[in-house]
């Protein structure tokens, strides 16, 4: 069955660990919908997140796969339900007059969203959330007229006591 | 110690044991030339990158430990590639030197600048670029680890040539710490017992012994193996030679070219001992029907191979070696008296009934005859190797071999080209071996240049043409599954290899007549100098036997 999954994988921070992940990805065929990395608690680690659709055996060879890479330390699948996604978005709206900018600043609100930057013409809006709460606050906007979007796509991180370590 | 980058280089080279360099010196390597010059290292300077890589590769199948090379930046690295993607698909550690540019230079489209990392990235196990001169011996220690431990594969470094030429102080580690990199050796207990179990309730098993075997070393493991639980032995093409073929229980290699008993006893097995494989597609034929009714066994180092292509029903990950002997301990007290006696009668049956006839008369020569004829001529000892194509599943097929490391080819990539590089590392590897190269005319032609390297270095391979003026592969297929539309395939009637032969200084031997081939051979082997021996083969004469592609592995065309 097709499923999304979502996995993590902690890696060395050094030139080019990001194309050999990527590069595995598309050597391998695998279908991949969100890519991120950042830094993490444990210096020259990053923390790499991707959302793999597919179903079990197609999880089971991406994640032993990345396991292969040399730079590649730890592969983990966290169950969605048992953790927190969360994305971050950039929208700009345009605002052609004070009703609309007000509209859109009250849908902010309600999104619990900020309003990061004012012009005459626009306005951009911050945004965290999961993919649903991100897909609604782009419908709505549709209708002022949206002139650019960057999203920084997936991360996740589980609930509780758990978490992806080095070694467990 | 403060020390160059590039006396770094060939320090840490000497450290790891190198004793000899395959490779072409280009402006971004002239420094790390300059200081091998004075190095206890033998450089061979091959005639074109391409047979540099083969060669090294060829050199560590036949010793089993890292061959190298070393080439120039852009052009010099490119060439390397086709022999990198060898060595990767057939799990040879090979450690690979490129020049690169000055730092300061990368990335401006500088004069022979490429990005081989970004290049050899799919094809190499790992690859460093080395950015300061005091990281040398730490990333040579670490290429070298990577490339000869846990499953094997090759390992680039590129230099750039300001690295070469900078100084710094370097120390030389023992060893290295790589926090992501930890291969499994020891089969899991548990497996092993579930392992144990399914092989003693087994009436039909086969054991299917691939490449891996041959990597750990587990050829006597293996014999014991298969004679404790008395199960007969098949082989993949990367496999042959991990159980002697002359052996009752041997029947010989599988897949699309494979041995029919063989083909059969997989598909008729009721339990699978995978040993060291990937299941190759050419391997299995369509997985489907592969080994129908068998309970299957997967021993790999590689997880990532358990499930990947076939499914495992008792997968073991770890080192051949290791995991039979932990197996063999267990089945030593338990195994009473094997259940396995009709069956190895009925696979003996097979294996008699389809031995194939090799004793033809035929002009021009059969393949077989020829084959035949060099089987008989060899010692166990001595190594083949062979180009891509018709010629090498001839040998595949016909050409029975009893010992590891002594039947090299290009499996996985399959690189026309090969053998005859690969050839030559061998016989640098092992120069009291005789050493021949099955090749055809189309594979010869494609590194033919290394002519001149095996006779200025003395490196006396005999190269066997089985010359059919076609790409007599491709040529089978058109003619089989292509209506006999042959496109592309005729080679006609340059060049004349006999002539090309003695051009490089080599010994060139025509041979017509079922007759004249032993006298060849002799006269080859003894030259005192490499030798092309040229056989006119029949020129439409196909490989049988044949599983169609998509198909079972029982659907022999014959």
């Amino acid at each position: 069955m097709e499923d999304t999954h979502y996995i993590v994988a902690l890696v060395e921070d050094r030139p080019g660990v990001m194309q050999r992940v990527s590069g595995l990805l598309r050597k391998r065929n695998f279908n991949i919908d969100s890519i991120s990395v950042g830094e993490t608690e444990i210096p020259g680690i990053s923390r790499i997140t991707m959302t793999v659709r597919g179903d079990r055996v197609t999880l089971e060879q991406v994640m032993k796969q990345l396991n292969k890479l040399i730079e590649v330390v730890k592969v983990s699948e966290l169950n969605p339900r048992e953790s927190v996604i969360r994305e971050l978005a950039l929208i700009k709206v345009s605002v052609k007059n004070e009703a609309a900018r007000a509209e859109v600043v009250q849908y902010a609100n309600i999104f619990r969203g900020r309003i990061v930057d004012v012009a005459k013409q626009s306005m951009v809006v911050e945004i965290t959330g999961d993919e649903d709460k991100i897909r609604a606050f782009i419908e709505l906007m549709r209708s002022y007229g949206i002139k650019e979007i960057a999203r920084t796509g997936k991360t996740i991180m589980a609930r509780g006591a758990k978490s992806v370590k080095l070694r467990e | 110690m403060r020390m160059k980058g590039a006396e770094a280089i060939v320090k840490a080279l000497e450290r790891e044991g190198v004793e000899v360099i395959f490779g072409i010196p280009g402006g971004a390597s002239i420094p790390l030339y300059d200081e091998l010059y004075d190095a206890n290292i033998r450089h061979i300077l091959t005639r074109h990158e391409q047979g540099a890589a083969h060669a090294a590769d060829g050199y560590a199948r036949v010793q089993g430990k890292a061959g190298v090379c070393s080439a120039t930046s852009g052009p010099g690295a490119t060439n390397l590639t086709t022999g990198i993607a060898t060595a990767y698909m057939d799990s040879s550690p090979v450690v690979a030197f490129t020049g690169q540019v000055a730092t300061p230079f990368i990335g401006k489209d500088a004069f022979q600048e490429t990005d081989v990392i970004g290049i050899t990235m799919p094809i190499t196990k790992h690859n460093f670029q080395i950015r300061s001169v005091a990281e040398i011996p730490e990333v040579i220690k670490r290429a070298f680890h990577i490339a000869q431990t846990g499953r094997p594969g090759p390992v680039l470094i590129d230099l750039p040539k300001d690295m070469q030429e900078g100084e710094a102080e370097v120390e030389f580690p023992d060893k290295v710490e790589i926090v992501g990199y930890k291969p499994t050796y020891e089969g899991h207990p548990r497996q092993i017992k579930a392992a144990a179990k399914a092989i003693l309730e087994a009436e039909r098993p086969v054991i299917l012994a691939g490449g891996g075997v041959i990597i750990s070393g587990a050829s006597p493991e293996l014999m014991e193996l298969a004679e404790l639980i008395m199960a007969p032995v098949v082989t993949t093409l990367m496999g042959k030679g991990s159980f002697p073929e002359s052996h009752p229980l041997a029947l010989g290699v599988l897949g699309m070219h494979g041995r029919k008993a063989a083909n059969y006893a997989v598909t008729d097995a009721d339990l699978l001992i995978a040993i060291g494989t990937r299941f190759s597609d050419r391997s299995t034929g369509m997985v489907s029907c592969f080994a129908p009714e068998a309970k299957i066994i997967h021993i790999d180092i590689d997880p990532a191979e358990i499930g990947k292509n076939v499914r495992a029903d008792i997968p073991v990950v770890g080192d051949a070696k290791r995991v039979l002997r932990q197996l063999l301990r267990v089945l030593r007290e338990m195994m009473r008296q094997a259940k396995t006696k009709a069956w190895v009668e009925k696979v003996q049956r097979w294996k008699k009934e389809f031995n194939p006839r090799m004793d033809y008369d035929d002009i021009p020569l059969k393949p077989h005859r020829v084959i035949k004829e060099i089987m008989d001529f060899l010692g166990e000892e001595d190594i083949v190797t062979t180009e891509v194509g018709q010629c090498q599943m001839w040998a595949h097929h016909y050409l029975g071999r009893t010992k590891p490391r002594t039947f090299i080819s290009s499996g996985g990539l399959g690189t026309m080209g090969f053998g005859f590089p690969a050839a030559m590392g061998a016989k640098v590897a092992r120069p009291e071996a005789k050493v021949i190269d099955i090749a055809g005319d189309g594979s010869f032609l494609m590194n033919i240049q290394e002519l001149a390297t095996v006779v200025e270095n003395n490196i006396n391979v005999v190269v066997a043409v089985f010359d059919n003026r076609y790409l007599g592969m491709v040529r089978q297929w058109q003619e089989l599954f292509y209506d006999r539309r042959y496109s592309a395939v005729n080679l006609g009637s340059s060049p004349d290899f006999v002539k090309v032969a003695e051009a490089f200084g080599a010994l060139g031997l025509r041979v017509e007549k079922p007759g004249e081939i032993r006298d060849a051979l002799s006269e080859a082997f003894d030259a005192g100098k490499p030798a092309v021996i040229d056989f006119i083969i029949d020129r439409e004469c196909n490989i049988f036997p044949m599983v169609p592609p998509g198909r079972c592995l029982k659907d022999i065309i014959e």
